[in-house]
């Protein structure tokens, strides 16, 4: 793999990594066994993989909210966006948004300045004081990707962030949020089920094998962004993701 | 919100109760002295008016501070437990053991500790009450989603603001149902401490009146002290309606 040429520094190091779950009335679970991946700063990752590859044990890993059985993971502070929003229903988006700063001591006030620029490049203007349940799952969404933001860590792990949307609010968050990262410059890692999403997302596509999870194929993304899912030279690589998946799968 | 409407059901049933109960009394079915009918009890209620409501003052301020303490360290024991497993272990099960000894059997060790001022009627009233507010902030503060937690970690959130942001805004519908159960007990803690010891309130007047065989007069105080409870009670809804608004809504 040349990925692993690259002149970038590691933000994201994970090296033979296994991890497993104890089950009830049976030997232990493997979710990830062997997996090594690199991230380099400032690189955008996509993690794609059958459902119940262990892909949010990975995220969590990088996290540090989980230590691996084996192997070794080193990585820059991450925070994580979860798979459901998380915000809480209380609150106001802004105040949602601004609550990673709250948590580690800011004022009210001064967390909401912080916030309040966002809102108007993120497209959130005049929601500010809407709570989540006002919101549609999109709005959600991107409340709770500014809260990652603003948490100021130089990983950001999003697992599976659209995966609850419809078709159409997809697309248009994917398109949202490939422009957020251009404009944001971090190290992301994001995890989903959808090839084509990766490939709009992401500088480089890691390709995931079932339970237990390891890397069967790594596929640099060039094309320039924006990109459009239609892109023809997207559908070349989207051939070759989804032959590594099925080989993965083994159909 | 059409609240006279919904009123309606709950006053048809009273009705309906109260006749019944007039019929039984009058037929016969039982001495007047051990049942009174609900017209004796209302000629009692208004002829009697001046003496309950002193009385009434007396047990309304033991039972508003009982339930005060009862309430604090109902939910100070509900964080604790959550916050330590250890301390979980060691002291739910005493807590719920507790629960089955009857206030009678303590009452008059309260009364030896804290004498016959306010503080054993405190006392009593918040034993009987803390506990159901206990077990709900408990449930609470556990149910918080894991998901939700586990993005507070990576957001370096120390524990007290996981707590301050995140578990105690998300118990404080549970913890106020559990105050609820409270205030509807804690009416009957104040009756039983009164018991025990004292020289007024409606729980002594009770004590005194059933004796001297005036039965209108003890029943009176029962209705005042129904009332009372039943208005505590929709109080606190509302105050639980006022602090868990409308998620759809705009904050203020």
């Amino acid at each position: 793999m040349e990925a692993a040429e690259r002149a970038r520094p590691a933000a994201v190091a994970l090296e033979g990594v296994g991890r497993s779950y104890p089950r009830r009335g049976g030997g232990p679970v493997a979710a990830l066994e062997g997996l090594s991946l690199q991230v380099g700063d400032g690189e955008v990752v996509g993690v794609v993989g059958p459902s119940g590859c262990g892909k949010t044990t990975l995220l969590e890993l990088v996290c540090g909210l989980q230590a691996p059985d084996a192997g070794r993971v080193e990585a820059r502070p991450a925070v994580l966006m979860p798979q459901r929003d998380g915000l809480l229903p209380w609150l106001g988006a802004l105040d949602n948004a601004a609550l990673a700063l709250r948590v580690t001591g800011a004022g009210r006030e001064e967390a909401r300045a912080a916030a309040r620029p966002l809102f108007a490049t993120f497209g959130l203007e005049g929601f500010e004081a809407a709570r989540p349940g006002a919101l549609s799952a999109g709005m959600r969404q991107r409340v709770a990707f500014l809260r990652t933001l603003l948490a100021g860590k130089p990983v950001l792990c999003l697992d599976e962030p659209f995966g609850a949307l419809d078709a159409l609010t997809r697309a248009g968050m994917q398109a949202w949020l490939a422009e957020a990262l251009a404009r944001e410059a971090r190290t992301v890692l994001v995890v989903t089920h959808d090839v084509e999403e990766a490939l709009v997302l992401a500088d480089r596509v890691a390709i995931l094998s079932p339970r237990p999870g390891r890397v069967v194929a790594e596929l640099d993304v060039d094309s320039p962004h924006p990109r459009r899912r239609t892109d023809p030279a997207l559908g070349a690589l989207r051939e070759r993701a989804l032959e590594a998946l099925g080989e993965a799968v083994g159909t | 919100m059409s609240g006279p409407r919904r009123a309606l059901p709950a006053l048809a049933l009273v009705l309906a109760l109260l006749a019944a109960w007039e019929l039984y009394a009058r037929t016969g079915g039982v001495d007047a002295l051990v049942l009174p009918a609900p017209t004796a009890i209302a000629i009692a209620l208004w002829n009697d008016r001046a003496l309950l409501w002193a009385n009434f003052l007396v047990t309304a301020i033991e039972v508003a501070g009982g339930l005060a303490v009862g309430l604090a360290l109902g939910g100070v024991l509900g964080v604790a437990l959550h916050l330590s497993g250890v301390l979980r272990g060691a002291l739910y099960p005493v807590l719920v053991a507790s629960q089955a000894i009857p206030i009678v059997i303590v009452a008059p060790l309260v009364v030896v500790w804290f004498g016959f001022g306010l503080a054993p009627k405190l006392a009593i009233i918040a034993l009987v009450c803390f506990f159901p507010v206990v077990v709900t902030t408990l449930d609470g503060l556990r149910a918080v989603d894991r998901d939700l937690l586990k993005v507070m970690r990576t957001l370096d959130a120390p524990r007290g603001a996981v707590l301050r942001f995140v578990e105690l805004p998300a118990a404080l519908p549970a913890a106020l149902s559990g105050a609820r159960i409270a205030v509807a007990v804690a009416v009957i803690g104040a009756v039983f401490a009164e018991y025990a010891g004292s020289s007024e309130g409606l729980g002594f007047l009770m004590g005194q009146a059933v004796p001297r065989l005036e039965t209108p007069r003890a029943w009176a105080a029962v209705v005042v002290l129904a009332a009372f409870s039943v208005t505590l009670f929709t109080a606190l809804g509302a105050l639980e309606r006022r602090l868990t608004p409308d998620p759809r809504a705009r904050t203020p």
